[in-house]
């Protein structure tokens, strides 16, 4: 400031900060790209394999074949993975939607502001928790426990697995479908408490049809983590290909397929190595699908309320 | 403008000259439009306090009021920002329940029973006491969804087509919206829409609609719409509304209720004898706006 030559201090030093600025901008572009360049080339490996093995099994025969049998048959029918990946997926869902949102309706509406400070980095905190402790768990108690029950439980099981995925995914319903519920300005609240509309009619009535778009991307995204799921799946409900699946009986599903043969072909090198991306660009095809749609739901339905 | 006005029995007559005053436009430099007390003053009280006092934590909002309303006569409530207008509004339908901070304290009527009794459930009593808010907050839903709302809470469904066509005819909104009650509520102006919340709050038929500053977030045209259909209310229901406008207040109520700060109610009289001859200096200052 107090300089005795009269050379302002702003002046002088731009092309320094600018050759600083440009090379941060490029640094962080670099690590942007690093995940795009990865994305990318993981997707194209996934493709390149399959279109290999596709050339070794006809597309028909695959998408539409009914029996799994990779090493022994060499019978590459995906029908039963899909089944059994749908199956625990719906199941799965069948726990985790209602319960997710009757979370996030509590937490919401009904929990005081104390009640949610506890209760929501709770139930994010079983989103920390490493999936193969879930599967372990399943196999472990949940198994035997619905036994006791007197459930016809075979040690695998869809029913364990898919209870535990529900579980797991409950915090991802809950904790997205909370923030859209808050995210309903008080004054529609108002409006239905003014009309002599109670707690619940205004919860459900009023906040979850305002909500609807972020929870329903709530239910996608978690959906896609059920679809992907494989450390529950593998440990719990083991890996028997089949095409009606039952919740009481082992099924495999179509991570579960590609951990088999990825231990049983390490070498690489045979079909049955090269069905595993086969599988792979099934799965990712899926959940990309269903990524879009999620984001097509909540851009079209954003600005429900002002 | 509506007619209907014209056609209704006035026990105190001299309705040519209410006429009159229906049909011309309405002044807004006339402060006190003398005809609007020609609508019958005798009738009875449906909503009255006595020594309310309502508190927000430890400070003290409203004190010791003392307000009777009457039945079908439009009684406004003016007064400067922050010295609880909103606050008693909302005590008469006890929507300061959902205020965790507030408690009440003292005797608040309606039609002799005191609304803070402990056998008095809240939402029951908020079907018979409707309400508008100050900026329109329809709900996402269709046009007819929203009218169709409280019917559907209350259980009231059998021929609701006819009930939501009537109450947005009394909200004079039906020529605008009845070829498109399927769109979203949302997709009205801003005026439109908050006719649509008056239609919403009568279409259950209450006994008292509260409106908290029903007109402050519309341009002058959807408030004088508003204006409008509020002076047509009173022919059936109890209207108490707050404003900040004293010519709407002059404009359209019956009788005046005059808050200054500190939560007091300072004057409560015929809306003619507040604004032409208040009891009080300080009504007097505030009215012609020596003090806000
Ligand atoms: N939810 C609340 N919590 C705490 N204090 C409140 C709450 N609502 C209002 N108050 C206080 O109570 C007093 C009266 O508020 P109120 O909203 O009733 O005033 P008002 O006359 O309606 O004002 P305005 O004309 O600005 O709407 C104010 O001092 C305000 O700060
Ligand atoms: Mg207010």
């Amino acid at each position: 400031m107090s300089q005795e030559n009269n050379t302002p201090d702003f002046v002088g030093r731009s092309g320094i900060r600018s050759a600083r600025e440009q090379s941060i901008k490029w640094l962080l572009f670099g690590c942007a790209a690093l995940s795009v360049a990865v994305t990318t080339a993981i997707v194209a490996t996934l493709l390149f394999d399959a279109i290999d093995f596709f050339l070794e099994v006809s597309p028909m025969a695959f998408f539409f074949g009914t029996t799994w049998s990779p090493t022994i048959d060499q019978a590459f029918g995906v029908v039963p993975l899909v089944a059994g990946t749908l199956f625990v997926t719906v199941l799965s869902a069948c726990i985790a939607i209602p319960v997710g949102v009757a979370s996030a309706t509590y937490l919401s509406e009904y929990a005081s502001r104390k009640t949610r400070s506890i209760i929501k980095p709770a139930l994010e905190i079983l989103a920390g928790i490493p999936t193969v402790v879930y599967g372990y768990f399943a196999l472990v108690y949940l198994t035997p426990a619905l036994e006791w029950l007197g459930l016809p439980l075979s040690t695998f099981n869809a029913l364990s697995a898919s209870i535990m995925i529900g579980i797991m995914i409950i915090p991802m319903v809950s904790s997205l479908s909370e923030d859209a519920m808050s995210a309903v300005p008080d004054s529609l609240r108002q409006a239905g408490y003014g009309m002599g509309a109670t707690k619940l009619e205004v919860s459900t009535g009023v906040v979850i049809p305002a909500a609807a778009s972020g929870i329903f991307s709530s239910f996608i995204l978690a959906l896609s983590r059920a679809i992907g799921e494989t450390m529950i799946v593998v440990v719990a409900a083991g890996m028997r290909p089949r095409l009606v699946p039952s919740p009481f009986e082992s099924l495999e599903v179509m991570t579960a397929a590609m951990v088999q043969l990825v231990t049983t072909d390490i070498a690489g090198g045979s079909t049955a190595y090269r069905a595993m991306f086969a599988i792979g660009i099934t799965l990712f095809a899926i959940t990309f699908a269903m990524n879009l749609a999620s984001t097509f739901v909540a851009s079209r339905y954003r600005e429900e309320y002002q | 403008m509506s007619n209907e006005n014209m056609t209704t029995p006035d026990p105190n007559t001299e309705s040519g000259s209410r006429v009159e005053s229906q049909t011309s436009p309405r002044p807004g430099s006339e402060v006190v439009d003398s005809d609007e007390l020609n609508r019958p003053k005798t009738s009875e009280t449906v909503v009255s306090s006595r020594d309310l006092d309502v508190f927000y934590g430890d400070t003290q909002a409203l004190q010791g009021i003392d307000i009777e309303i009457p039945k079908k006569q439009v009684t406004a409530m003016i007064g400067p920002s922050g010295c609880g207008k909103s606050t008693f509004l909302r005590c008469i339908n006890r929507m300061n329940d959902l205020i965790d901070s507030c408690r009440i304290e003292g005797e608040l009527k309606f039609e002799a029973k005191n609304v803070y009794d402990s056998d008095v459930d809240p939402v029951a009593l908020r079907r018979r006491i409707g309400m508008v808010f100050q900026s329109p907050n329809p709900f996402p839903k269709t046009i007819y969804e929203n009218v169709a709302y409280g019917l559907k809470i209350q259980g009231k469904t059998e021929n609701m087509d006819q009930k939501v066509e009537d109450a947005l005819k009394s909200a004079a909104l039906w020529d605008e919206v009845k070829d498109r009650l399927d769109e979203s509520g949302l997709d009205l102006s801003g005026g439109q829409q908050q006719r649509l919340c008056i239609a919403r709050a009568i279409a259950v038929d209450p006994e008292v609609i509260l409106m908290d500053e029903p007109a402050s977030a519309l341009d002058p045209v959807a408030t004088s719409q508003v204006e409008d259909l509020i002076s047509d209310l009173a022919e059936e229901y109890t209207v108490v509304i707050v404003t900040h406008n004293m010519q709407q207040a002059a404009r359209i109520s019956d009788k005046t209720a005059v808050f200054l700060t500190g939560g007091e109610l300072v004057e409560f009289d015929d809306t003619q004898k507040v604004f032409e001859n208040p009891e009080s200096q300080r009504v007097e200052d505030y009215i012609t706006g020596k003090f806000g």
